[in-house]
Order: C-alpha cells, then sequence, then structure tokens
C-alpha cells in the first residue's frame, strides 16, 4: 500500500504539468476565500457577500462543497493524462516487466484517486472553518459541525469523477480524446434526460431514471446550495415562485454514486486485464 | 542445475493469425540462450507472455519451478523488451529509483549500475534528452538494479549505429561472464552465435530446433579447393574414401567429408595423387547457412 503509494508520487511529482495543474487546483480552492471580498457600494446600498449568510454555520460546509466541486476538472485533467500517458510512453508495460501485477497497477491509480479526493475535502473543511469562524453569525459548537454530510458527499463525488476519468483514460488510451469524450459523454446524458422527458411512456418517471446516470448522479450529490439562502427565496417568493429544488444530500444518491464507483473500478481492471500491451 | 522458466504449449492467436504455437521449451541456471527468428516468428509475443504483458490464448508457464506468481518472480527477472520505456521527464536517477520501487530492492545499487553502463556523469539529465544508445543502455542498468537470476533482452542492438551496437554487446558479455543467464531474442545471427551457448529457433510461432547452439553449427565441416587442373582434381576427390559429396561454387569445388578429418590429411593425400592445390580452405557451416537450411526444410 505505501509502496503502490510511493510508486504513483514518484510519478507524479517529476512532472512539471502535473505539478502546476494540482498547484492551480488549490490556489483555486483557497480562493473561494476572496468571495468573501465581494463589496459593492451602490450609493447607499451596500452589498457585502459574505454579510448575506453565505459564510453561516452550517450553511458554509454546503455551499463551499458546491463551489469547490466546480475545480475539480483541473485533477481530473492530471489524472487523465498521467494514465493515457503510461500508454503513449509505454510505462505500463515496463511497470509489469518490472514486476508489478495488473491490479497493484490499478490500486497504485486509485491510491491517487483517493488521495486526491481526501487532500481537497480536507482543504475544503479547512477554508470553510476559518471562513465560518470569521463570518458566521453563529459559533456554537453543535452548530458549526452540523450537515457535515455535505462533505462526505463531497469527497464521494469527485471519487467517482476521477474513477470515470481513470477509466476514460485507460480506455481510450489519449488524454485529449478521453477528455473530449467525457464532454460528449455529459452531452449524452443531457440528451438522455431530454428524450425521457419528451417521449417515455406515463410509467416512467423521467427524473427517477435520469438519477441513475453517473455524472448526473453526481452532481445530484452535492445540490445547489443557493435556493436556501433566504435572500434568494426572499427574491422568488416576490415573484410568486414557489422553490422545491432538493437541497440535500440524500441517501440513494449517494448509493447510486458509490455503485458507479465500482462499476468503473471493476471496467478499468477488466480492461488491464484482458488487454495485451 | 535448476530450472529457471518452464514453458509448456504457449498458444497465443491474434484474431486468425496464430502467432506462437505449442511453444514449449526450459531455461536452465547458468546458460545464455538465444532465440532465432524472422521478423513476425512469435520471438516477441513469446517474451510478452512469460513477462506477463500479453495473456496466453492457451499453455502455461511457470517461473522458478511455480513456486512464485508471476509479477513476484518478475521481480527477480531483468528484462527489456524492443523500445527503451521511461518516463521521458523523469532523469535517469528517478527513472531507476521507480524501478526500485516497484522490485523493492534497495535504493543504493543505482550508482553502481549507472556506473556499469556509463551513464553515470548523465544521471542527473531526464530521459527524453537521451540518445537512443543510451537510452537502451538505461534500459539494461535497469533490468539490471535487482542483479536478476535471468536478464532477457529482446533485440537490444536494434536500431544502434556501430558503436552502440558494440557497447551493448561489451555489456551483454561482461554480464554473462559473471554466469547470469540470459535470454536474447534477435534476428542477427551473428549476435547470437557470440554470445549464446543454447539456442532456440522459431518459425511462424513454431518451435524448430532448441539445442546447443555448437550441436547446430558442428558436423564436419567442408573443404573449399582450387587448383591448376580442376577437372582433375574434382575426379579425385569423387573417388576419394572420406569425401560424401562434392559441389562447385564459382570457381571452387566444395567438399563435403562424411567424417572428421584433419586438413593435413586431406592436402597430403591430394599431393600424393600428384595435384596442385591453389586454394584450401576448411570451413564450417555458420550458424546463419544452419539457419537458413533449418528454415528451408520446415517449408518443405
Amino acid at each position: 500500500m505505501k509502496r503502490l503509494f510511493w510508486i504513483e508520487f514518484d510519478k507524479l511529482r517529476a512532472n512539471r504539468s502535473s505539478r502546476i495543474l494540482v498547484g492551480a487546483y488549490f490556489i483555486l480552492l483557497t480562493s473561494i476565500a476572496l468571495i468573501a471580498a465581494i463589496k459593492f457600494n451602490i450609493g447607499f446600498i451596500k452589498f457585502h457577500l459574505a454579510e448575506q449568510g453565505i459564510f453561516n454555520f452550517p450553511y458554509v460546509w454546503h455551499f463551499n462543497a458546491f463551489i469547490g466541486a466546480l475545480f475539480k476538472i483541473f485533477l481530473a485533467v492530471v489524472i487523465v493524462s498521467m494514465t493515457a500517458n503510461e500508454y503513449s510512453n509505454k510505462t505500463i508495460k515496463q511497470n509489469l516487466i518490472d514486476g508489478l501485477s495488473k491490479r497493484e497497477f490499478l490500486h497504485s491509480k486509485w491510491i491517487m484517486i483517493l488521495t486526491f479526493a481526501g487532500i481537497s475535502t480536507l482543504f475544503i473543511f479547512v477554508v470553510s472553518l476559518i471562513l465560518g469562524s470569521m463570518y458566521s453569525n453563529y459559533t456554537e459548537i453543535g452548530i458549526i459541525f452540523k450537515d457535515l454530510e455535505y462533505l462526505l458527499a463531497y469527497f464521494l463525488k469527485l471519487v467517482a469523477f476521477f474513477a470515470f476519468c481513470l477509466f476514460l483514460g485507460t480506455a481510450i488510451k489519449r488524454s485529449a480524446f478521453a477528455l473530449g469524450f467525457l464532454g460528449v459523454w455529459q452531452m449524452f446524458e443531457g440528451i438522455c434526460f431530454g428524450l425521457l422527458k419528451w417521449k417515455s411512456p406515463s410509467w416512467i418517471d423521467a427524473d427517477q431514471v435520469f438519477r441513475l446516470f453517473p455524472l448526473n448522479a453526481m452532481s445530484n450529490l452535492v445540490p445547489e446550495p443557493f435556493t436556501r439562502l433566504s435572500a434568494v427565496r426572499n427574491l422568488a417568493e416576490q415573484v410568486g415562485e414557489v422553490m422545491q429544488n432538493n437541497t440535500v444530500v440524500r441517501f440513494w444518491d449517494i448509493i447510486i454514486v458509490l455503485i458507479w464507483s465500482y462499476i468503473f473500478y471493476l471496467l478499468t481492471y477488466r480492461l488491464l486485464m484482458r488487454r495485451d500491451l | 542445475m535448476s530450472t529457471i522458466l518452464n514453458v509448456t504449449n504457449l498458444t497465443k492467436k491474434f484474431g486468425r493469425l496464430t502467432a506462437v504455437n505449442e511453444l514449449s521449451f526450459t531455461i536452465e541456471k547458468g546458460n545464455v540462450y538465444g532465440i532465432l527468428g524472422p521478423n513476425g516468428s512469435g520471438k516477441s509475443t513469446t517474451l510478452g507472455m512469460i513477462l506477463n504483458v500479453v495473456n496466453p490464448t492457451s499453455g502455461t508457464f511457470s517461473w522458478f519451478d511455480g513456486t512464485q506468481n508471476t509479477h513476484q518472480a518478475l521481480k527477480r527477472v531483468g528484462a527489456i523488451i524492443e523500445r527503451p520505456n521511461f518516463y521521458p521527464y523523469m532523469t535517469a536517477a528517478e527513472n531507476l529509483r521507480l524501478v526500485c520501487r516497484i522490485k523493492e530492492v534497495p535504493q543504493s545499487k543505482i550508482e553502481e549500475k549507472l556506473e556499469l553502463v556509463d551513464l553515470l556523469d548523465r544521471k542527473n539529465d531526464t530521459f527524453k534528452t537521451y540518445s537512443l544508445g543510451m537510452k537502451q543502455r538505461l534500459a539494461i542498468a535497469s533490468a539490471l538494479l535487482n542483479d536478476p537470476e535471468i536478464l532477457i533482452l529482446d533485440e537490444p542492438t536494434n536500431g544502434l549505429d556501430p558503436q552502440g551496437i558494440a557497447q551493448v554487446r561489451g555489456i551483454i558479455k561482461k554480464i554473462a561472464a559473471q554466469g547470469t543467464t540470459i535470454l536474447l531474442a534477435s534476428h542477427l545471427l551473428d549476435e547470437v552465435e557470440k554470445v549464446c551457448s543454447h539456442v532456440l529457433v522459431l518459425q511462424k510461432g513454431k518451435r524448430i530446433y532448441f539445442g546447443k547452439v555448437t550441436a547446430l553449427t558442428t558436423d564436419h565441416g567442408y573443404f573449399e579447393l582450387n587448383s591448376t587442373d580442376v577437372t582433375a582434381l574434382q575426379n579425385i576427390l569423387e573417388k576419394h574414401n572420406d569425401i560424401d559429396k562434392i559441389e562447385i561454387l564459382d570457381s571452387y569445388i566444395l567438399a563435403y567429408p562424411n567424417k572428421t578429418i584433419s586438413a593435413a590429411e586431406l592436402s597430403k593425400s591430394l599431393s600424393e595423387q600428384g595435384i596442385i592445390i591453389t586454394h584450401f580452405a576448411q570451413k564450417h557451416k555458420s550458424l546463419e547457412e544452419q539457419f537458413l537450411s533449418l528454415t528451408k526444410n520446415q517449408q518443405l
């Protein structure tokens, strides 16, 4: 386990573009804090975003988990290119000849995925804790550590997404095409949903079927936090809109995403085992 | 002698093409083996299978009497397959450190092996800056990191310039002299003849010879002769008791003896019969000629 971690870490740290991307990713995660600096002064109206309650405990967990997840593509690029490069440089072949088993090879990549997701979650936790303690109106321990399931959801969302990327990198063997395919897949899910809504027979609930799609399941895991803001709610009520969007982490979404992660793991493993190098 | 590798009825099919067909052989400790065969005869596929990168269609192989599974066994093996494959953005030392981690051997050997292949002064340069010859030498250093019990080389001199070929051959000879078992695949016959004690000859994925190189090349040899009177020489040779058959090649007469006779014996008997020899040479068939006749026989 330690050996596999160091093997992957050696590969990663020697690669300059990966170092830059990982560095950029964590700088961007920290930049969530910059939202706090958004202030408008329009005549008598003084607007300070940080004062609008977005950094209130426990809401800050949800808000930051949602915003932080937007940057995950940076790490996805690293994972896809590190995997695809193993094929284009044929170093996977050399690794196997040197005595790494295919299972160990896959596990070293998965350790990278879990480490990335873990560090990123920890990062979000620390950033949120700091922002919360600076701006939150509530500072009771019970409230601070409420709703931490958003961080668990964040972690699982990253793991599943990276697992999908690892599978695509392995299957397609070219980083650009693999990332392109990710985009195409996103569109494919959208089109499927459209078709389901439009054409499916009445006994099929399009929304429930759509929940099963991998990228959609990942995005459902940490639902959008904006409709929870009182400012947004008030605005909606004024225009006569009733907000009914889901904003909590749902048990079944966790299960669906876990199943997808396992499916991607198995598919990658099967591919590695079957393919001649 | 202990067995390093045992291959039984190994077969690989790519669609309709059978790349390796029911191949069996055994590698014993201490010998230097050559795998010979034209391009596409299944050499690399065979090595790919025993090295865990190509899945066999059928058949089995076992390393070190089957006491370990393949990937554990490969940690005791050193192998270079075709082109050297390293991380281009890593330095030589970083690449070797990674191999040490995979093979679970101490990193203290890195300097020593780089020294052996004459790359110590370039150890902190990235792999992508290396010339092909240097890459190939780094591959050898990497394969030797674990002081392997067997070294497997697939076309190690392919694409190198004459100097590079000489360097790589020198390294291989040095390693062979230390008693390391070597398995060398090549289509260059003189390469195999120069370093190998045993040879496996493949054609279209089938084994057509497996045994000692000497058994393949040693026969009674033949004589290459010329004389001032060619017809007389021809007549005498045809009647000679020890000569099996004669052949005329260009301006020479080739005489094939039916037993091992010395050059002195033959030239004495010829001069006793008044033949003036202008050219006399005793020759053995080279591995190349043996190989060609072997593969030709198989085609019939």
